[in-house]
């Protein structure tokens, strides 16, 4: 067992944390997140092209001519591949995709509409709905759970840490513009519960060493306890890390943000176990009476 | 808890050779209709369009609220009472009555047994919400008059969609209620949904109106526009015939003209009601009217009694094949929007197939390749332990026919990076217990007992995500919160049965070497 001092950079990480935390709130605020066609409603489309010399100012030129409004195109992967995304979106008219292909195989040659999403706005506001609800659910089940399993201090612990985890994980996803569409919203669930967990495996040690040690104070206790279950951390973060890398690199655009959020939430979700649900128990002030008085209850 | 009995060792043997079996059977034909059970690929995956359709209801509540009246006026005059004023004004009926009725009509309205307010015992509610001022009613839908109207034009709505895209003839759709207002298609494989989509987008209700000979616009008239947009006429608003007496209709050619045209034929009752029609109205020119646009209009040149006819209106075979679709389908209730779209094309549906399996592979490699670097003999363990757990779990999928889906595909490759964690857990546990204990049988049967609440609540938590993600996902991420919670199953029973099992074995054979793990 390695012995490494956590406990003396508590302080120095959690004002980090909190300047990460405060960053990523005010770019929330302020700047918002990219939301995608689930969200916001609109089409996005998926194009291949057939001609090699098709580059994105010549595609956003076509889809220009044709008055939808405002027109994003972006590379996607491949050289011919292209996705563009608009906020028009017409329900009522069955041939608004056909039109707009058409028109654009007359300027630009033959595309190939590989995938087409169109998202009327009463869908999108009840997606992103479902989406605030299944994220607050999940949060309020791991609340309950870890309540019923543990003292109220831990569980405090183990829901700032996963606040921390998702709030800096979207600011990051604000920063950098990256797109929030359904997927999204699943790796956010899937950090919840990878999170809690990690933060479950520390806290169990921290229980058990308070019940075996009376006299060692919280804040070395915590550390000991980090320190005992510190291989299993990194070994488990190390091949979750290695699958979502794979997805990553290999599982092709489309998992692209998804992965990239799982694996942000991975590498915050070991780092807050450690260093925003330990400090809190220090802060609260948990002692052996802490887990003795609840047991007798 | 190293021990194991023989039946246990053969029931987990068996367990998990039946269901990699079925992980198997995915890429082997079988004749056995029970041993040939294949994963579902999403529409992702597989490609096709997913569509989502909601009606316009408010046509259908004009519609009904006119009828209410005119039955209104019918019941009150046979019971001789007076009602006068009658309008309709934002979906509410209005009325008035004279002094000495207005007790009477208001009992009429509300009695339990009424013939024009009917009462539904099971929601404790009437048809229609009545609101008295002095002498004047109001009546509107109440909340549950609304539903059962909503329930009954989507049940009509999702027979005739059915209908639609039956006659298209497309590869196992599937057509669902959503709400009491939406209507969910899914069709798998269709790799150009254009056709569909304009074929549900069309009410197509179709009747046949005389051309009026007046050329102003009067009561009992309306003006509408010709198909192509050409030109408008004055249309009487008389229906003579509408698509309900249709019975079949095919595009055909006509010989004469060498046109495509459309021809129908009328049930008995349309048959007579178009041929008294046609008689008196010899030398007329007769509109055909679908959704509220002339296709042509024709002039009656004789009666026509055989109940039979055609549509010309400078058809391409392919429309008139539509048209004719349409009109032996029947006409919707009311319009339907599509409301949301997911069409994905074959091949990027095989290209995420191919990427999904690519990054499956590799993420499983680097997972046992730095497993057997940390642990070694035990690596091997927990790396056998992870195979079986993949086959378990792509055999369940298989069992159940669930559908896979690309962020499903995820979902696995996530399991294989997690389920470790539980081996990890009881390994490091192990080494720990070592310390204190020279016996290693005792010192592995701690490292078990110890570590099981930990893994216990570990997985519960994943567990609760992917539950509440199973109930308010949508999709493709269904199909990611599916994986994930019977990955977390299999991974226990691997962790618990599998690995504990093979550790057992090679714990009893080599408990007297130095250092075990």
């Amino acid at each position: 067992m390695r012995n490494i001092s956590f406990n003396k950079f508590y302080r120095k990480f959690n004002i980090l944390s909190l300047l990460l935390i405060v960053i990523s709130l005010v770019f929330l605020i302020f700047k918002g997140l990219n939301y995608g066609v689930d969200f916001k409603g609109g089409t996005l489309i998926e194009l291949r092209t057939s001609d090699k010399t098709n580059n994105i100012s010549l595609i956003r030129d076509s889809f220009n001519q044709m008055n939808l409004g405002d027109v994003s195109v972006k590379k996607f992967g491949n050289e011919t591949d292209f996705i563009v995304k608009f906020e028009m979106q017409n329900s009522n008219d069955p041939e608004f995709i056909k039109n707009i292909q058409n028109k654009l195989s007359s300027s630009i040659g033959d595309v190939d509409f590989r995938r087409v999403e169109n998202v009327g706005p009463k869908v999108s506001s009840e997606l992103l709905k479902s989406g605030i609800i299944a994220i607050s659910l999940s949060l309020a089940a791991m609340l309950l759970y870890i309540w019923i399993r543990f003292e109220w201090q831990f569980s405090l612990g183990a829901i700032l840490a996963i606040f921390h985890d998702v709030i800096i994980t979207l600011g990051i996803f604000s920063i950098f513009s990256l797109e929030i569409n359904l997927s999204i919203v699943a790796a956010v669930l899937t950090i919840v519960g990878y999170s809690m967990n990690d933060t479950v495996v520390i806290f169990d040690r921290v229980r058990e060493n308070l019940r075996k040690y009376s006299d060692i104070k919280i804040f070395d206790l915590t550390n000991i306890s980090i320190n005992e279950t510190l291989s299993r951390t990194i070994i488990t973060s190390v091949t979750t890390l290695l699958a979502l890398l794979s997805i990553y690199l290999f599982g092709g655009e489309i998992l692209k943000g998804f992965s990239l959020a799982m694996i942000l939430g991975v590498i915050f979700g070991t780092y807050s176990s450690i260093y925003i649900a330990n400090p809190i128990l220090v802060a609260l002030n948990v002692s052996q009476r802490t887990i003795v008085k609840e047991e007798k209850d | 808890m190293l021990y194991f009995s023989k039946l246990r060792i053969i029931s987990v043997i068996v367990f998990t050779v039946i269901f990699s079996y079925f992980a198997f059977s995915n890429f082997v034909k079988f004749d056995d209709r029970f041993f040939s059970k294949n994963i579902n690929l999403g529409l992702d995956l597989q490609g096709g369009s997913y569509l989502l359709l909601e009606i316009d209801n408010r046509p259908v509540i004009t519609q009904k609220l006119q009828a209410k009246i005119i039955e209104l006026k019918r019941y009150f005059k046979e019971k001789e009472i007076t009602l006068k004023n009658f309008s309709l004004k934002d979906d509410t009926i209005l009325f008035e009555t004279i002094d000495k009725e207005f007790e009477n009509v208001k009992n009429i309205l509300n009695d339990r047994e009424s013939d024009v307010n009917t009462y539904y015992p099971t929601y404790k509610s009437h048809e229609f919400d009545v609101i008295e001022d002095g002498n004047l009613f109001s009546l509107n839908y109440s909340r549950y008059g609304l539903v059962l109207l909503k329930n009954s034009s989507l049940d009509q709505a999702i027979e005739i969609v059915r209908r639609r895209v039956d006659e298209v003839g497309t590869n196992e759709p599937n057509i669902l209620k959503r709400g009491n207002d939406r209507i969910l298609v899914e069709l798998p494989g269709l790799d150009d949904p254009n056709r569909i989509k304009s074929l549900l987008g069309k009410t197509a209700n179709l009747t046949f109106q005389f051309i009026s000979q007046n050329n102003e616009e009067s009561f009992g008239t309306e003006k509408l526009s010709f198909e192509d947009g050409s030109r408008d006429a004055i249309v009487s608003k008389r229906i003579i015939l509408s698509g309900d007496n249709l019975v079949d209709a095919k595009p055909t050619m006509n010989s004469q003209t060498n046109e495509t045209v459309v021809s129908f034929s009328l049930d008995r009752v349309g048959a007579k009601k178009f041929g008294k029609a046609t008689s008196t109205g010899v030398g007329k020119q007769l509109a055909i009217v679908l959704d509220g646009k002339i296709i042509s209009a024709p002039s009656v040149r004789e009666p026509i009694i055989g109940g039979s006819g055609q549509i010309s209106g400078d058809f391409t075979f392919q429309s008139a094949t539509d048209l004719a679709l349409l009109l032996r389908s029947g006409a919707l209730p009311a319009p339907l929007n599509i409301i949301e779209e997911r069409t994905v094309g074959p091949d990027l549906g095989q290209d995420s197939i191919d990427a999904g399996i690519l990054s499956l592979f590799i993420g499983f490699l680097l997972v046992i390749l730095f497993m057997i670097y940390k642990y070694r003999a035990f690596g091997l363990i927990a790396n056998l332990a992870l195979i079986s757990n993949l086959f378990l779990l792509i055999g369940i999928l298989t069992l159940f026919e669930a559908t896979l889906t690309l962020p499903g595909i995820a979902g696995i490759i996530l399991t294989v990076g997690m389920a470790v964690d539980a081996n990890v857990l009881i390994f490091e546990r192990i080494k720990e217990e070592t310390k204190n204990e020279k016996n290693p049988i005792i010192a592995f049967d701690a490292g078990y007992t110890k570590s099981r609440t930990t893994i216990l609540d570990a997985n519960i938590t994943t567990l609760i995500a992917a539950f509440i993600l199973f109930f308010m996902g949508s999709g493709p991420v269904k199909g990611f919160s599916v994986t994930l919670g019977v990955g977390i199953l299999t991974t226990l029973f691997s962790v618990y049965f599998i690995a504990r099992l093979l550790t057992s074995l090679y714990v009893v054979k080599n408990k007297d070497k130095e250092k075990l793990l």
